[in-house]
């Protein structure tokens, strides 16, 4: 896709975008919500991850408010709580299900991508029917809507009309009549609720998804891991009950979910039913992966001063064969998140530590420090260069300005 | 004017380790509780986080982790005839302040109490007759059995995920274990750490002369653990900053590392940081608490009722509280009626400095990796023609060998200078110590007040100590000191410093933070605050805890069985919430 070509478009249409007028008036709509809609819907809006992006720190939750940042700015969640001013309790069924499926409000207006309608178009009526219904039983909080804070022309939402029509594909999930139901079933959790792909999937300078499905993209200033198949970077190696651990205790024998993932298995994976994990590890599993790429071979030096520094700041916990201690600290070795085609979320868990999901079964929430305000960029693009390299890793080199990079996006990051 | 605040089931004061587990455990049975922390929030990441915890010079010479005496000191003497004067730097013990109390920052040696430690007065006097003990020792029984608390033992040892050897299961002698201890129903939870260099000396040394060395038991993981409530420990990197720092590698146990977790995820729990504790309020029969006052760091003041008031704060503090709650009454050594205050007691430690010849590396260390012999502990041997009753185990404790205060240079060693350079560069990597950890007996003039003269911060007068040792510890620390070096000489060496502690106790360097009594546990209400079950005798709904009620001290640390009190006194609990009422008649 021709970039410059493309963004001039947006433009041309931009200017002649019509204004949507905002209709005040409505009356409430009655729910004829069962409890097993509303027990459904509860359950989907887990799968879905809505509480945490729709509560702010510190906030109400389901209210918004919560910044979302984007390579175009800052966009912040909306309060999805009944409540009939502020929040979604004078939509109806049909509207909000021409939000989830088309990503536009009870108003008319476009909404920006940010929400995963591109993957919650996927999802069935009824199911989106049963969120609704969730969502009203919860508590009303009157909290009016932030602003978003994008540059123009992301700052006007008529913008967005070229944008669903260049990526929104508003179709409901088709099973595959040839593989079976735990498979679709999977494929449908991943590809709908799941919106596994809004971070994994790689995205173009629109914010298009781009390259193979789920082969690894950003999300939040941090490489988000290829989920397909890879015997370095991918989950090759893992078997479905390993990914089935992951998702429902947030570690297993390879992995400790960290930065965004954490807060996705806490709020999320971790409360589906086994059978809803198996079917989703059953679809990951048969993803391709992308083609193997030729990480730079490191250089010698730098590997010399990145053990030395792995050994003063790491060692303690992830060993010094980097095999790490099972049911508490992850190995380096061997992982697919350290040799992931890109750095990122390396660097930023060195850069601000992490911690991992405190679920159920799982409860420690064990942390690991930040190393960001000791280590400078040079220190820490020699650590992760030695930990990608180490102990059979291949992962490439880490540069300096990758490092500086990534530091300055997260200093000025919203927290 | 106090503000008053919605009434709570339980509430603690304190949060460290004997609230924690308290808090655990009922709001477990349903109950809604509080804890009350005079110190701040204090976790693994930030607070003690690895490359920023090992700073001897922050913690351990500036004390950084420890109760500020500007908040809580007391005032001092050894004997009741001299003035008292107040501390304004501590040294001899050294109490934690902050959620997790001194589980944060202790070494992490766990240990059990010898059965016939809970029946001290009447073994000896079985053993020894009557005149055994003088008539100004005041030891008694502590009104439970080893058999009674062994299960709650081993609750606390498999939370903390407990590295060792069992000497005694079932009765049957375990080799490699102390064969001197109770019997325990099974092994530890995790095998014993890994020795040092210095530690396998003294055991081969131990066992020439005829001892029974045994790898010390440690709340310090030897593997990667799980405890029965879920919560992950990491495994002892051996760097030598346990005791006066946190744990960077979830490795010691802490309140932090085994049970918080869990337990602050909880609907019915919360807790208040930086509330201090400075009254227990009563009825006005004064036989019901009926909440407490606590003062936030603004200077305000808040009423917290609550259905149960449990004393969780360090061993001085739940005395002082007492005292100045006016609850039970106040011991008097002339009369000798009273309890509160009575049986304060607290440790004789002695050492003995090796200079190997054998290199020992001593900065691989932990807290709690050492080796045992408890051949000379409580009544393991007859103490007939000794002069003396009681004893301590001897240790070589491999701590660490911290750059500033872990240096066990040879005896005539200049404190500074050139001279001071070549003994550290010739004798660090040789040096190691023996600790012999001798119990204390209780005695007349061994007691917790209220100072007459001065007063802290919240205008309560101050608590005063008034402690001695006495011809019973003077005569077990010299024996004890002499089978340490008997040891010592068994080991190849360049030299050894025997440091026997003599004369008065000193206030000033430091030797262990394992204070007891005050509030005693016991059978008999005249001569102890709270019942065997941990609740007072006076008032039904309050409870003490920790090594407050310890009626004298044991030739061990304290937490295993403070750990261990604290596991019975919660069962007894749930009993008294089911049904309000004094569970022993006196």
């Amino acid at each position: 896709m021709n970039a410059k070509l493309l963004i001039a478009g947006v433009l041309v249409l931009a200017s002649a975008g019509a204004a949507f007028a905002a209709v005040q008036v409505y009356a409430p709509t009655r729910s004829d919500q069962t409890w097993s809609n509303i027990r459904d819907g509860r359950y989907l809006a887990r799968a879905g991850d809505c509480e945490a992006c729709h509560t702010a720190e510190g906030g109400k939750p389901y209210a918004g408010g919560r910044p979302v940042p984007t390579p175009f700015g800052i966009i912040y969640s909306t309060n999805i709580t009944p409540d009939p001013d502020t929040g979604i309790g004078a939509w109806s069924e049909d509207e909000f299900y021409r939000a989830m499926h088309e990503g536009i409000d009870k108003q008319g207006e476009r909404l920006y991508p940010a929400f995963p309608y591109p993957w919650f178009t996927h999802m069935t009526r009824g199911d989106v029917d049963a969120i609704k219904a969730y969502l009203d039983t919860i508590k009303p909080v009157r909290q009016v809507n932030r602003a978003p804070e994008l540059g123009w022309p992301f700052s006007m939402r008529s913008v967005l009309a070229v944008w669903d029509k260049l990526y929104l594909d508003a179709k409901q999930f088709q099973p595959d009549p040839a593989r079976s139901a735990e498979w679709n079933r999977g494929a449908y959790l991943v590809e709908g609720p799941g919106h596994c792909a809004a971070c994994h999937t790689s995205k173009n300078m629109l914010g298009g998804p781009t390259g193979g499905k789920m082969q690894g993209g950003m999300a939040e200033h941090v490489f988000a891991p290829n989920l397909g198949a890879g015997e370095r970077d991918g989950l090759s190696s893992w078997t479905r009950q390993d990914i089935v651990e992951y998702l429902a205790t947030g570690s297993n024998r390879y992995a400790t979910a960290a930065g965004p993932m954490a807060e996705v298995v806490q709020a999320s994976t971790q409360y589906l039913k086994q059978r809803d994990l198996e079917a989703m590890a059953t679809y990951l599993k048969s993803l391709e992966g992308p083609k193997p790429g030729t990480p730079n071979a490191p250089d010698k030096d730098v590997m010399h001063a990145g053990a030395a520094l792995y050994v003063d700041n790491c060692a303690g916990c992830h060993r010094n064969d980097g095999a790490g201690l099972r049911n508490a600290f992850p190995p380096l070795r061997a992982s697919s998140a350290v040799q992931a085609a890109q750095p990122e979320l390396l660097i930023a868990v060195i850069l601000e530590g992490a911690r991992s999901p405190a679920t159920e079964s799982k409860p420690s929430g064990l942390m690991m420090p930040a190393f960001g305000n000791k280590l400078d960029d040079a220190e820490v693009a020699a650590l992760t260069t030695y930990i990608r390299n180490a102990w059979g890793n291949r992962g490439g080199d880490v540069s300096r300005s990758a490092v500086a990079k990534l530091r300055n996006t997260l200093a000025s990051a919203p927290q | 004017m106090a503000k008053k605040l919605p009434e709570v089931d339980v509430v603690l004061v304190g949060f460290g380790w004997t609230a924690s587990v308290i808090a655990q455990e009922l709001t477990d049975a349903g109950a809604s509780v509080l804890a009350l922390e005079r110190g701040g929030w204090r976790d693994t990441v930030p607070d003690f986080s690895v490359t920023h915890i090992q700073d001897e010079l922050r913690y351990a010479v500036r004390k950084q982790i420890f109760e500020e005496t500007q908040r809580s000191t007391l005032s001092f003497r050894n004997r009741p005839d001299q003035l008292a004067l107040p501390m304004r730097e501590l040294g001899s013990f050294l109490p934690a302040a902050g959620v997790g109390g001194a589980g944060v920052h202790w070494n992490g040696q766990n240990w059990r109490f010898l059965p016939t430690d809970f029946l001290l007065r009447s073994h000896n006097e079985q053993r020894y007759g009557k005149k055994a003990i003088p008539a100004d020792m005041t030891i008694q029984d502590w009104g439970i059995t080893y058999e009674q608390l062994e299960p709650y033992y081993d609750k606390w040892e498999y939370l903390c995920g407990i590295s060792g050897k069992a000497g005694n299961i079932g009765g049957k002698i375990q080799p490699g274990g102390n064969p001197f201890e109770g019997p325990r129903q099974r092994e530890y939870p995790l095998p014993p750490l890994k020795r040092s260099a210095a530690t396998v000396l003294f055991d081969k040394a131990a066992r020439e002369v005829g001892l029974h060395p045994f790898p010390a038991p440690a709340a310090n993981t030897s593997k990667p653990y799980l405890n029965p409530l879920g919560v992950q420990m990491g495994q002892c990197t051996f760097c030598g900053y346990c005791e006066w720092f946190g744990c960077a590698n979830y490795s010691k146990a802490s309140p932090q590392s085994t049970i918080l977790p869990v337990l602050l995820k909880k609907d019915n729990f919360r807790f208040r940081t930086h509330c201090s504790v400075v009254r227990v309020l009563t009825d006005s029969a004064g036989k019901r608490a009926t909440g407490v006052v606590y003062v936030d760091p603004g200077g305000k003041e808040y009423i917290q009722p609550a259905q149960m008031v449990v004393l969780c704060a360090f061993a001085h503090h739940n005395v002082h509280l007492l005292l100045v709650s006016k609850i039970g009454t106040p011991y008097d050594p002339q009369s000798q009626t009273g309890v509160v205050g009575r049986n304060y007691a607290y440790q004789v430690s002695s050492s003995v400095n090796v200079t190997c010849k054998e290199r020992l590396n001593p900065f691989m260390g932990a807290g709690a990796l050492g080796q045992v012999v408890d051949d000379f502990n409580g009544d393991n041997f007859d103490h007939t023609g000794k002069g003396f009753i009681g004893g301590g185990y001897i240790a070589l404790w491999n701590t660490g060998g911290r750059p500033i205060l872990q240096e066990y240079l040879p005896k005539g060693t200049p404190k500074w200078g050139a001279g001071w350079k070549k003994a550290l560069h010739e004798d660090y990597l040789y040096s190691t110590h023996m600790q012999c950890h001798g119990g204390m007996m209780s005695y007349r003039n061994n007691y917790l007040d209220l100072d007459p003269t001065w007063t802290d911060d919240y205008g309560n007068p101050l608590l005063r100590l008034t402690f001695d040792f006495y011809d019973n510890e003077h005569a077990m620390s010299k024996f004890l000191t002499d089978r340490a070096t008997q040891i010592a000489k068994a080991i190849p060496n360049r030299g050894i410093n025997p440091k026997p502690r003599k004369g008065h106790y000193s206030i000033i360097p430091y030797q262990t933070t394992h204070n007891t009594g005050g509030a005693a546990m016991g059978n008999d209400p005249r001569i102890s605050f709270v019942n065997p079950f941990l609740q007072s005798w006076d008032v039904p709904n309050l409870w003490v805890m920790g090594s407050t009620v310890f009626p004298q001290n044991p030739g061990y640390n304290p937490t295993g069985t403070v750990g261990a009190l604290a596991f019975w006194a919660a069962d007894a609990m749930k009993r008294y919430i089911k049904n309000p009422q004094p569970l022993v008649q006196p």
